[in-house]
């Protein structure tokens, strides 16, 4: 019985806040999840800002390590990975996408540098041909091609492109798992349902398991084949996405749920908005 | 019909600049024709890049160099007086702003001062406006802030204890406390969560409905238009493509980019396959020529290449800027 490709068991984050001061914000508060090694998914994290989705990616990551909970990745403890080697050896099977391709990019570098300096280090390629050709076969698999990058700054690409590269880079060292944190809320509308196609291909031709960060519940829907739901550093609700989207159990999901806006036309304009008496208007908070 | 408050006929604004001699122009708004009637919510909907934010800086004739209007004219017709934004004085314009045209923007922080009480916010943009002594100023705003179930106490508190949601409540309510009539409101609800977000929009809702004022309401978002707008104004690459009433353009979209960008609209519960669009949104300072969308259009043909499809009516209230324009569904 193989481990599990990733395991997170009750993992807390704190932080503390000011220069001085003792008190601690708990960004994250005990948040368990398990990806099976075989059979890769889309796994969706759902909160809003302040829930900690970002601070349990970063976990996942190896950029921050949790105050208490541990997080094994194929087996292997995160905190046992010490060393350059060990470290770039986790760094090729998980890999990151940002939310703003435009800040993930130097604007002053040609972004095929990008995708050469990652085929090098975290691919351990050499030679020119070979480089070109890994970063032609991740350009490929994302619906580019390397011939129609090169040389090109990240201003002379559209948002899409340009997730579309950084994606690619993503892809180069052949990871197991990808963790997406926002990837489509900077990209225009009509260029984000090629990106969100592009994640669920990804799984489906070349078996990367996926992490995908979102506040926006209709592509969670859309790709997920589980989810979580987060708020206030806490799991509310984890499940299988359509049935938990399609019958939310906790309040704060079924809130989360109404105040998604349809996007049909009610027969009233404004009808849907009427305020909810559950929504808070919201009261001032003491300083 | 009564006379529109805010009429923009042939409207062309373009960013020149010439950097070493090489002269570079970007057309952001080409050739831009709409109206919006009094007590009327306008979505304007376009990606970014597409002109929207320049299309409100002309209006609002908040014009910096590089930023030239070229050509056509922004009127608007206040209760008062009747004025071509690009024509009055410096006076004229610090008279008319905020009292008769506000604009809520993206960033409440922006507007807020960071570090004096909310209170002197008010005091700042609508004391001369309202021209009424000190204490009669803040009963005013008081019971304004009761009408958008604020309450009074927000004056006293600086701006970094409030919410996010609840900062942008109060943007709102700055922006209304002159009772205007012309509200410019620049993606107000795009940095917030869903569940503030609901909130918002329908206290935007609610306000509009009680002063009557009319709102050019821009954002990219599809859902928020279909829920707020009275009509829609669909631009793409610095022109308008597509306007009608919301119903009608999201029941039939005419303009093969307005079909596509409701068509591909997530829904929840919906997970059947959706088609991202070929290509990207084209380079303004070297835009196709003919019709700008036909490089990613799926019924392009010749004369699109070659043509600028002007804007048609195709139906009561419903236009569109295409040679091909879709059949509505019966």
């Amino acid at each position: 019985m193989s481990p599990p490709l990733l395991e997170v068991s009750d993992v807390v984050r704190t932080y503390a806040t000011g220069v001085f001061s003792r008190r601690r914000v708990t960004a994250v508060d005990g948040v368990s999840l398990r990806l099976d090694a075989r059979r890769p998914e889309i796994f969706t994290i759902v909160g809003e800002s302040g829930s900690g989705k970002t601070t349990l990616a970063r976990m996942i990551l190896g950029m921050v390590a949790p105050s208490a909970g541990s997080i094994r990745f194929q087996g292997t403890d995160l905190s046992a990975i010490r060393g350059k080697r060990a470290r770039l050896a986790f760094m090729k099977q998980v890999q990151p996408i940002f939310q703003n391709p435009f800040e993930a990019f130097n604007p002053m570098k040609r972004v095929d540098r990008y995708l050469f300096v990652t085929a090098r280090r975290m691919a351990g390629l050499a030679g020119d041909a070979g480089i070109a050709e890994a970063t032609d076969g991740a350009l490929r698999s994302v619906g580019l091609s390397l011939a129609e990058i090169r040389g090109r700054f990240p201003h002379e690409l559209s948002g899409g492109q340009l997730q579309r590269v950084a994606i690619a880079r993503a892809l180069i060292s052949k990871p197991a798992l990808l963790v997406a944190d926002e990837p489509v809320s900077m990209i225009d509308a009509s260029l984000r349902a090629s990106i969100v196609n592009l994640l669920r291909d990804l799984r489906d031709r070349l078996g990367v398991a996926i992490i995908y960060i979102t506040h926006d519940l209709a592509t969670a829907y859309y790709i997920s084949d589980r989810i979580l739901i987060m708020r206030q550093g806490s799991a509310v609700e984890s499940g299988d996405a359509r049935s938990v989207l399609d019958n939310p159990q906790h309040p704060y999901s079924q809130l989360l749920k109404r105040s998604v806006l349809s996007p049909d036309v009610p027969a009233e304009a404004g009808a849907r908005l009427r305020a909810d008496p559950e929504i808070p208007s919201g009261a001032i908070p003491h300083a | 019909m009564s006379e529109p408050v805010l009429t923009v006929s042939g409207l062309r604004a373009y960013y020149r600049t010439s950097a070493f001699g090489v002269e570079r122009e970007v057309r952001a708004v080409d050739d831009i024709s709409l109206s919006i009637a009094a007590n009327e919510i306008y979505g304007l909907a376009g990606e970014s890049s597409s002109g929207k934010t320049t299309l409100i800086k002309t209006i609002a004739n908040a014009i910096q160099p590089p930023l030239e209007v070229l050509a056509g004219s922004v009127v608007f017709n206040f209760s008062d007086r009747s004025v071509d934004i690009h024509d009055v004085d410096r006076k004229e314009l610090a008279a008319i702003r905020w009292k008769h045209l506000s604009y809520i923007m993206q960033g409440s922080m922006n507007v807020l001062n960071p570090v004096r009480r909310v209170r002197h916010s008010f005091v700042d943009f609508a004391f001369r406006h309202i021209g009424k002594p000190m204490p009669a100023f803040l009963a005013i705003v008081r019971d304004h802030l009761q009408r958008l179930h604020l309450a009074p106490e927000v004056l006293e508190a600086f701006p970094h204890q409030l919410s996010g949601g609840m900062r942008q409540r109060v943007t709102i309510a700055l922006a209304t406390v002159c009772r205007p009539e012309f509200i410019i409101a620049d993606e107000p609800t795009t940095a917030l969560d869903v569940v503030v977000q609901k909130g918002v929009l329908a206290m935007i809702h609610e306000i509009q409905r009680q002063l009557g004022s009319s709102i050019l309401f821009v954002t990219h978002d599809m859902s928020v238009h279909a829920n707020l707008a009275d009509r829609l104004g669909i631009m793409y690459a610095g022109r308008l493509v597509e306007e009608g009433r919301t119903a009608d353009v999201f029941r039939a979209p005419r303009h093969p980019y307005t079909a596509h960008l409701i068509a591909s609209l997530p829904r929840l519960g919906d997970s059947a396959p959706k088609k991202g669009l070929e290509g990207a949104p084209p380079n303004l300072a070297n835009p196709p020529p003919g019709c700008r969308f036909h490089p990613r259009c799926p019924r392009a043909t010749e004369i699109c290449r070659r043509e600028t499809p002007p804007m048609d009516w195709l139906a009561d209230g419903h236009r569109a800027a295409c040679f091909h324009p879709a059949e509505p569904p019966p």
